[in-house]
């Protein structure tokens, strides 16, 4: 059966791998008399390379560089391996081999970075590459063995036939010879029109242990003499940790050592979570909250309001003169719209696992970035990389949040203060929702103009608010301006704006407050595609006409765009009516590579309760890897992207964030899921992503449809703050 | 001390009576397949089965489980014979992440065992676990096909 391993995670695995100095944990070198160097698996079978590890039994074991969250990349990754090894899909098996063993061989296995929807269209290329490489030094290998040229031999199934004789044998049975060649220079990938495994929607390599609790993720981590640490984090960003009384809980039950982690954290260590934040929760603190503690939403918005109007702002897409032609307009349409905070509420809360010893540290966690916790690691421990390493554990739950390793850094100094015993942080679901690294608030105001014929003239889009880069990755941005901000609004990339107008200006006023942003799935897609989607229906609207025939008009130049918004309208049967007291909006929207849309069907009571009936959904990634896969993140993203809209909103007063667990920050439940209809149309010839595309467009298909129903147009999220629920 | 009934086993824990059932379960019985999403009963990720109800364990102490019949995610399949839950969850491709996937067929079994052909209101009902995957769909597809089996 398909199986996924996850890194051994007993002493045993541990002293094993310090024995194997500079080679990483799992992976041993040997000499081989007169050959190469093959490189070995933990249990002894040969790298074919770096991706393909093939066993005696022809179980093939495939690298998995990228994080698996959820979102599927893991079978998909080995379906791009599978397919140019031309291997027994039913024997194949997945790792994660660990970041410090891709720093020792050179990052071998690439990016192990998983965001941005980019797990498989930043790598398809050359974990293709990999696959096929092995492929040939296999046949060769055998060829070798036969003595007969490599060109008289096919391999599939992981059977090698030597056509003009009849002769076969077994991946597994020339795997060892394989390991010893060269690898070919000249690698030819297959046509995509060949392709059998990729595009299929085979089953996820990860369910079974899914499905019996047997998953080990980074929570159930166990190791002998292993402690348990709770920890509060200063509830205002920017404020420190002043004092602590630690008299007072140094006798509660099994409690071992109170540590102060960095200048604004204090945490417990004790036999057992429970004991551990038992005693933390009992432990008097004392904040030094500093400035921000004057800060509130109210404050924000309206910091942020007065960057709609007038100051310095960053110019993202132009054309024309969009404000000459708004003077000049017949007709004039403004709406200002707003997108809260958000955080990403994964089910299964930050946690690491740390074990520092005076020449080792060594991490165990669920991470969507490798190489990042282990660069954590390296810092927070401060040893040389060839002494630390990081185990990549399934994560229950990624949406960006787990990109950043401010969790792996507490574990590590929390570790640092107790050499020699592993320490298991875990954070409470109140500290997870108080310290995340939060979806950036923005308000926008739009501004159009029409001619006397009803003709758009000129669109002026003004977003005020936070930059996530300004934030985790200043060097990214560009001239000081956050190219990230205009997602879905550019003139081209892989997030291009899908209307084409005379006069257009897009800008961004940045306004950083103090709560640390972050990457939330489809990031600033979610509140663009809902400032751009509403207000073309609002204008639509305000010129009389239907919203998709306004649209068509303004996205000749757009046919990528075009096709998923057709696709969808056909599919709901737009332009016929709907059944009596359903009502339905349209919106589309283009990231990560992708052109999605979507369609909605409502209902609504009393012009407060919304019941999502159907949504009619569209992608274009261009491949499909996995369609299967493919649909389940479409509805999953549409359940992640309405819990935002409906529920969600992160606010904050007194500098801290107000909401504490599921009663003040609520998710979606399956009675308000709506039937997704997915129409996965990949176009080929490009690579897009999956994971994050289609959450923006749910959102304004169903305020559009809200406004159909009531005549009511919404634009402030989240709706609890106005009154509206799910039916 | 505590003497919980899991999965047919008897534990004795050392925990004080008012740890929360899940904690008992995860740290000191070593089981690790119910998972704590909230401590607050409010995403169902730590569901369990009392005496055959679904139950969120994080809810209600140890002193309260004592004497019943526990059931956890690893206590579901009969020996090597899965569940007809967790054989509809494979077949049906329906876990994303999977973290919340113990609590959600522990709740779908009780769930089965209670009304065998669920409607759609019984499911919406019964089920009000949370998954941040939004696996929905398929956790509706899936709970149809087994009742309709």
């Amino acid at each position: 059966m398909n199986k996924h391993v996850a890194p051994k995670m007993n002493r045993r695995a541990f002293v094993i791998g310090t024995a194997a100095v500079g080679t990483g944990l799992a992976i041993g070198f040997d000499l081989p008399f007169g050959g190469p160097t093959v490189v070995r698996a933990a249990d002894g079978s040969p790298e074919v390379n770096a991706w393909v590890v093939i066993r005696p039994d022809d179980t093939v074991v495939i690298r998995i560089a990228r994080s698996e969250m959820g979102q599927g990349s893991l079978t998909g990754l080995a379906q791009l391996v599978a397919e140019e090894l031309e291997c027994d899909w039913t024997k194949v098996a997945t790792e994660f081999p660990s970041p410090g063993q891709n720093v020792t061989r050179k990052r071998v296995w690439g990016d192990y970075s998983t965001g941005g929807s980019r797990g498989i269209r930043a790598s398809h290329d050359y974990v293709r590459k990999g696959g096929a490489t092995a492929r040939m030094m296999l046949i060769q290998a055998a060829a070798n063995e036969w003595k007969v040229p490599a060109a008289e031999c096919t391999a599939a199934n992981s059977i090698i036939t030597h056509t003009p004789s009849g002769k076969t044998t077994t991946y597994g049975k020339v795997a060892e010879a394989a390991a010893r060649l060269t690898p070919p220079a000249d690698v030819k990938l297959k046509d995509p029109r060949d392709w059998r495994l990729v595009g299929k929607g085979v089953k996820r390599l990860d369910t079974p242990d899914k499905v019996t609790g047997t998953t080990v993720y980074g929570i159930d981590v166990k190791l002998p003499g292993m402690l348990n640490a709770a920890i509060k984090d200063c509830p205002v960003t920017g404020g420190k940790l002043k004092s602590y009384d630690e008299a007072k809980i140094a006798d509660m039950k099994g409690v071992k050592k109170v540590v102060k982690v960095g200048d604004t954290a204090v945490a417990v260590v004790a036999d057992t979570f429970w004991h551990a934040k038992t005693a933390l929760d009992a432990l008097p603190i004392a904040w030094d909250e500093g400035e921000n503690a004057k800060v509130s939403s109210a404050s924000i918005a309206k910091w942020l309001a007065e960057g709609l109007d007038g100051g310095p702002a960053y110019v993202g897409n132009s054309n024309g003169d969009a404000k000459a032609a708004l003077a000049g307009a017949a007709k004039t349409v403004e709406a200002v719209y707003n997108y809260p905070y958000q955080n990403h509420a994964t089910m299964e809360p930050m946690n690491a696992t740390a074990l520092y010893t005076a020449d080792k540290c060594e991490v165990w966690c669920g991470t969507q970035n490798g190489e990042a916790a282990f660069a954590a690691v390296l810092e927070a421990s401060e040893l040389p990389a060839e002494r630390c390493d990081v185990n990549k554990l399934l994560l229950g739950g990624g949406f960006g949040r787990r990109g950043q390793t401010d969790y792996v850094r507490q574990a590590v100094l929390i570790a640092k203060q107790m050499p020699g015993t592993p320490i298991k942080l875990l954070w409470t679901r109140e500290e997870d929702m108080t310290h995340g690294r939060y979806h950036p608030v923005t308000q926008c105001k739009l501004t159009a103009g029409f001619d006397a014929d009803n003709n758009l003239t000129a669109l002026h889009m003004r977003i005020s608010g936070q930059s996530i880069l300004a934030s985790l990755r200043p060097e990214a941005l560009v001239n000081g301006m956050d190219p990230a901000t205009f997602a879905g609004l550019n003139a081209k990339g892989d997030a291009p704006f899908g209307y084409s107008l005379p006069n257009l200006l897009i800008e961004h006023s940045m306004r950083n407050p103090h709560i640390i942003p972050g990457f939330w799935r489809g990031v600033n897609v979610n509140q663009n595609a809902i400032y751009v989607e509403c207000f073309m229906d609002e204008l639509a609207h305000a010129a009389g006409q239907d919203p998709l025939e306004f649209r068509r008009k303004l996205m000749k130049d757009h046919p990528k765009h075009l096709a998923v918004l057709e696709a969808v309208a056909e599919k709901i049967g737009w332009g016929n009516a709907p059944p009596q007291g359903i009502y339905r909006g349209l919106a589309h929207f283009a990231s990560y590579g992708s052109y999605v849309a979507a369609a909605a069907e409502i209902s609504v009571t009393d012009g407060t309760k919304i019941k999502v009936h159907r949504i009619v959904a569209a992608t274009d990634p261009g491949y499909a890897v996995n369609p299967a896969q493919i649909e389940r993140q479409i509805a999953g993203s549409f359940v992640y992207g309405l819990s935002g809209l409906f529920y969600g909103g992160i606010t904050v007063k007194d500098g801290a964030v107000e909401q504490t667990n599921f009663d003040t920050y609520d998710s979606m439940r399956i009675a308000a899921m709506p039937q997704v209809e997915s129409i996965v149309m990949p176009s080929g010839g490009f690579w897009g992503g999956v994971g994050e595309p289609t959450i923006g467009v749910a959102g304004p298909a169903v305020l559009n449809a809200y406004f159909a129903a009531t005549g009511k147009r919404i634009r402030s999220v989240p709706l609890r703050d106005q009154n509206i629920t799910f039916a | 001390m505590a003497n919980l009934t899991i999965n047919g086993k008897n534990f004795t824990l050392d925990v004080e009576p008012d740890t929360p059932l899940l904690w008992a379960i995860r740290e000191n019985a070593g089981l690790t397949g119910t998972k704590y999403g909230c401590g607050i009963a409010q995403c169902g990720a730590c569901t369990v089965h009392m005496d055959g109800v679904a139950t969120r364990s994080c809810g209600i102490s140890v002193a309260e489980a004592e004497g019943k019949k526990i059931t956890t995610i690893e206590g579901l399949a009969s020996g090597a014979t899965l569940h007809k839950v967790q054989e509809a969850w494979i077949a049906q491709d329906v876990p994303q992440c999977g973290y919340c996937q113990s609590g959600m067929i522990m709740a779908v079994a009780a769930l089965l065992s209670e009304k065998p052909k669920p409607t759609d209101a019984d499911i919406d009902e019964a089920i009000t676990n949370i998954c941040r995957c939004g696996t929905f769909q398929q956790v509706r597809e899936a709970i149809h096909t087994i009742a309709s089996a």
